[in-house]
């Protein structure tokens, strides 16, 4: 049975490829079901892996297709591996990645790329489905670069408008400087191991001591790479300008692929982590940093998809803290987790703007839950979920992330907690702005507003009744649970290795402190945006330096371009003007010219006259010829 | 035999060709290009790769002077061969929209050319390979002098006093080398293997080759010719010198130079690595603000040729099969971004950047072509050009990490001076130069489809180009290496 994982992949290659070919001639109708149906299909192939999976003794499958390639000891297979992290990963990808081309059928169906558009859909969920389901470290790579590749196509979709244009291009060259450090981690772990494989590798680090600097060397390259794609300190900046794209497209981004590339190399590598305590710091410290980052941006974003995208970049941060804590089932819970929510919140925030006729502003929104109840009320399940608030979801995976942290650093867990109460502000925030109140939109707005199609309220509903009961499948000892989801993730991860020395009192104290916490941050964005109506100032720039300092996102856009893309773009007029036309060319002409054809009484021998040029060549040899005679 | 036709089939072709009139000419041309072609692929068919050089040609030339008719094929030369024998048909193939003056002459030149760059790859014999060199260099004088624009004459004059100081150079070796070996003298290559050169005598070889090469190549600081020949000859000059004609400077390199002078090499190959990798980096910077696309991919050529040289240079098995599979790669590649350029410049009458925009609303397929093989050349996964690269790059991180780590600049740096050039020339909205883009016409098609498929086939299946050079590559380094101190 295992043997047929490849299929997984295979279909939405295949989806791609018909679509991609025949996109002039399949009808619109088609192209979606095709689209739709392929990644449907790899869904019901990976339950099937699943139920495989969970009658088999053994837990791990590498099939092999064939050697990609080979040169010397360098020997490059093209195979999968087919364990519980990467059955995990499947269901999420295919899973969501299903509901997300459901409901394209509908958001797209005005658009005339639509046939292209399910084609990189489908390409995208390929490369994601080669990431997660590489045997070595090899495939994981043409994966990750392959999303990147596909990000690029369609965060660049409406690709008329330049700066969407640029927001493409921007991410997949971010996304390079990541690569660029895994492709050397890669290197490094070849030379280090004599093999890419994980079971070779993962497997001769019993004769490495903890901290060996050649293993932190490898690690800290490999977190590079998992910086850029999912969007960490200092290579964060392309996720927000992502949103570029049509929404689904940010809702696959953010949720069911793309990002959680990283936390998923970092998982699967844990045997690698585990022996580089200076590595997991660092990844505790830039998680947390870019978690408190993220959740500072989205307080005072207008645009909806913004505060969105920038709480992925913070929640992404609490994954990656919870890595670095060396809890990584609880990272891959929350991974899970914020995918359900984060696809549910993107489609719904899609659901609004469709309905708002294209509007992004929250400023221009308001009342909507009349007009859009189903988005309204998934959305406000998808909110509860990712602001912690029992039983949804998110509160079992934060909390568990919270719970080690706390272990690890109570003043980490003091500043974790406190991104979990800016969370569920902004989040309320977003939802009291979109949804309660009045209407603050044009006339012709509100004439439109609507309630969207079956093809797209029906993911949504099916997102929030996972946002509502996901977290039930790793309940904590505390509620009665037995940890199912970490302990199907034992055989990869070591769960049982990571568990917690906490006493439950401190357990019921932590959790009772982030759920009042919490309750109260709601309230006063109830009592902010609803009670007193506030709306977010019209003109930024008269407000306090620091909602201006966020607003812009730190400016570090701006830095950016002042260190390094400007000062790269001088060099680059200056190496061209200088060191090669002035400088190189003309020593160069200056010679040709004085030595070689100089003396102002040769100046006829430049005639332009080509022929004349070759006759004095071939006397030139000539004469060379007959001097070397002569001199030897 | 069939190294001898291949040599002198496109000969014969040329001065056929200059018989001709007419509109036929294009046609017949390319008809005796897929001809050579499918000599080529008889040899490739019959090629055994473990079993060295083959189809062994061996007659005496100008037997007063020890020079032989010597040519043979093995894995290293084959691949060489067939990139000449498929970009060929290619090239003449893209000029079926274009009439040039005087038609007979420029295909006939070009399969003149065709012949020379045959004879580089396959000689066995310092003179042969010699004359074969200045019978691939003289015609692309004329095709840019001829056929090239406004700037033409002063370009040309410059690539000219740069090539022929590089041929004077490598012919000094040549003789030089010739007088070393034993008895009545012999230009055969084996003998020059075969000298027991003294350091200072293999250092002498060793420069005297490397500049005549690197020019070829081009390496940093060699280099400024380059932009302004890619820029200034017609676009299938371009496509020859980009695609095939700068391997015969790598390809030089791993036959010639490092064998022959290895004491040399082993001592120099790090300034030469510092260079080329210098060159990497320098390119790529260069490229990332160029107006002219002619010139931004010239730079990105120079970029890429950098680390296929620093690869052939470093003397491991990696960097070499990821020389060799990278110029294949390389060749497809420059020669269908080329063609692309020429289609916008045709069809809208620019090719400068500012002018450009949004036309991938106009012309659909050719955006899909475009976007493939910018892939392949900034080197993503199952495009042709990532294997080569992932070697190349391995090798350098082999030699240091920091080595790996500047080379690797490419990958970002690569990125971004394509992704500027696709989106500032296809992306955004039409303007009134490119609102009169049309799609591609049949032999547009052709021409890039055909590169597009190589692109992704050697892409996703690379290990039989691999497997072509694998022993040639090992037998070479073994040859350098047990000679190396």
């Amino acid at each position: 049975m295992f043997e047929l994982v490849w299929l997984v992949p295979l279909l939405p290659l295949l989806g791609f490829a018909i679509n991609g070919l025949g996109f002039k001639i399949i009808p619109k109708s088609l192209a979606g079901i095709i689209g739709s149906a392929a990644v449907i299909g790899s869904f019901i192939l990976s339950l099937i892996l699943l139920n495989n999976l969970a009658d088999s003794t053994v837990k791990s499958f590498t099939i092999n297709l064939f050697t990609w390639f080979s040169v010397g000891d360098l020997s490059i297979n093209l195979s999968f591996l087919y364990d519980p992290l990467s059955a995990l990963m499947l269901l999420i990808i295919t899973g969501i990645g299903s509901l997300i081309h459901i409901y394209s059928i509908g958001y797209m169906s005005h658009d005339p790329g639509y046939g292209k558009f399910f084609a990189y859909l489908n390409l995208f969920v390929f490369f994601m489905l080669l990431l997660v389901l590489g045997s070595n470290f090899l495939v994981m790579f043409i994966g990750w670069e392959g999303v990147g590749l596909c990000s690029y196509l369609l965060i660049g979709f409406w690709f008329k408008n330049q700066s969407y244009a640029s927001a493409a291009k921007k991410a997949f060259v971010m996304n390079r400087i990541g690569d660029l450090g895994f492709l050397l981690g890669i290197f490094l772990i070849f030379n280090t191991f004599g093999s890419l494989e994980y079971s070779v590798v993962f497997s001769s680090l019993q004769s490495f001591a903890s901290g060996n600097p050649i293993l932190t060397t490898i690690t800290i390259l490999l977190f590079i790479g998992a910086c850029g794609k999912s969007a960490q300190i200092p290579l964060h900046t392309w996720l927000p300008d992502a949103m570029a794209g049509p929404t689904p497209v940010s809702a696959l981004i953010h949720a069911a692929t793309m990002v959680t590339a990283g936390i998923y190399m970092i998982a699967r590598s844990n045997a690698l982590f585990n022996l580089t305590p200076l590595t997991m710091e660092i990844i505790a410290g830039i998680g947390l940093a870019t978690a408190v980052l993220g959740a500072l941006i989205a307080l005072i974003q207008t645009d909806i998809k913004k505060v969105l995208a920038y709480s992925t970049v913070s929640q992404l941060g609490y994954m990656f803290l919870a890595l670095g804590v060396g809890a990584y089932s609880a990272g891959v819970f929350h991974l899970m987790t914020h995918a359900f929510f984060k696809a549910l919140l993107f489609l719904g925030a899609g659901s609004v703007i469709h309905a708002m006729s294209n509007e992004q502003d929250m400023r221009n929104m308001g009342g909507l839950k009349k007009k859009l109840p189903i988005t309204y009320l998934t959305m406000l399940i998808g909110t509860l979920a990712i602001s912690g608030i029992p039983p949804f979801s998110g509160f079992f995976s934060k909390d568990e992330i919270l719970a080690h942290v706390y272990e690890f650093s109570p003043v980490m867990w003091g500043i974790a907690v406190t991104i979990a109460f800016i969370t569920a502000f902004y989040m309320f925030r977003l939802m009291f702005l979109t949804f309660f109140s009045d209407f603050r939109g044009t006339e012709s707005q509100k004439s439109h507003l609507h309630e969207s199609p079956f093809s797209m309220t029906m993911p949504l509903i099916i997102l929030a009744i996972l946002s509502f009961a996901g977290g039930f499948l790793n309940i904590p000892e505390i509620f009665g649970g037995n940890h199912l989801l970490s302990s199907f993730l034992n055989p990869v991860l070591n769960t049982e290795s990571h568990v917690l020395n906490l006493s439950h009192e401190t357990e019921y104290l932590l959790m009772a402190v982030s759920v009042i916490g919490v309750l109260i941050s709601i309230g006063f964005a109830f009592y902010t945006y609803v009670n007193r109506a506030t709306l977010p100032a019209a003109d930024i720039e008269t407000q306090p330096a620091l909602s201006k300092i966020s607003f812009h996102k730190f400016y570090l856009d701006e830095f950016y371009e002042l260190i390094i893309s400007k000062p790269l773009r001088a060099l680059s007029t200056m190496l061209f003007e200088f060191v090669d036309k002035a400088g190189i060319d003309g020593l160069i002409n200056g010679t040709g010219k004085s030595v070689v054809f100089g003396g102002k009484y040769l100046r006829y021998l430049q005639s332009g006259s080509i022929g004349f040029y070759i006759l004095i060549m071939v006397i030139g040899v000539a004469a060379m010829f007959i001097f070397s005679f002569i001199r030897f | 035999m069939i190294t001898a036709l291949l040599i002198f089939f496109p000969i014969l072709g040329s001065l056929l060709l200059l018989l001709l009139k007419g509109e036929s000419v294009k046609k017949i041309a390319l008809l005796l290009v897929l001809v050579e072609f499918a000599i080529s692929i008889a040899a490739a068919l019959r090629f055994v790769p473990a079993s060295g050089t083959q189809f062994l040609l061996d007659i005496p030339w100008i037997p007063a002077y020890g020079i032989h008719l010597k040519a043979g094929i093995d894995g290293i030369s084959l691949l060489l061969v067939l990139l000449t024998t498929v970009l060929v048909p290619l090239i003449i193939l893209s000029t079926f929209q274009r009439n040039f003056k005087n038609p007979a002459a420029f295909y006939a030149l070009l399969l003149f050319m065709q012949a020379g760059l045959i004879g580089v790859f396959v000689a066995l014999d310092g003179f042969l390979f010699y004359v074969s060199w200045e019978i691939a260099l003289i015609p692309i004088y004329f095709i840019s002098a001829i056929w090239g624009d406004e700037n033409r004459v002063n370009v040309t004059f410059k690539f000219f006093v740069y090539t022929i100081f590089g041929s004077l150079l490598m012919l000094i070796a040549i003789i030089y080398l010739y007088l070393q070996t034993p008895g009545t003298h012999t230009y055969d290559l084996q003998a020059f293997y075969d000298l027991n050169l003294t350091l200072s005598q293999q250092t002498f070889v060793f420069w005297a080759f490397f500049i005549a090469f690197a020019i070829k190549m081009p390496i940093f600081p060699l280099h400024t010719w380059q932009p302004d020949t890619y820029t200034s000859a017609p676009a299938a000059g371009t496509m020859l010198l980009a695609g095939i004609m700068l391997k015969m400077g790598i390809y030089g390199a791993i036959r010639w130079l490092m064998p022959i002078s290895p004491m040399a090499w082993s001592q120099n190959s790090y300034i030469i690595i510092d260079l080329c990798i210098l060159g990497v980096v320098y390119g790529a910077i260069i490229a990332m603000v160029q107006n002219d696309m002619k010139r931004l991919v010239a730079y990105s050529s120079l970029s890429h040729v950098g680390l296929i040289a620093a690869g052939a240079f470093s003397g491991n098995l990696n960097g070499l099969q990821g020389a060799m599979i990278q110029m294949i790669s390389h060749g497809i590649n420059v020669v269908g971004m080329f063609f692309v350029i020429d289609i916008i410049e045709q069809k809208t009458g620019s090719r400068f950047l500012r002018d450009l925009g949004g036309m991938a609303t106009k012309a659909k397929t050719l955006s899909i072509c475009f976007m493939i093989i910018l892939l392949g050349s900034v080197a993503l996964p199952f495009t042709n050009g990532f294997i080569g690269e992932f070697l190349l790059l391995k090798s350098m991180n082999d030699i240091n990490i920091w080595y790996g780590a500047i080379a690797g600049l490419t990958i970002i740096l690569g990125a971004v001076y394509m992704f500027r050039m696709y989106q500032k020339s296809m992306l955004g909205e039409l303007n009134s130069l490119t609102e009169k883009m049309t799609d591609l016409k049949w032999n547009e098609k052709l021409v890039l489809f055909t590169i597009v498929f190589l692109i992704i086939i050697i892409g996703v299946y690379p290990q039989p180009i691999l497997e072509v050079s694998k022993y040639a590559s090992a037998d070479l380094l073994d040859l350098i290496h047990s000679r190396e101190y």
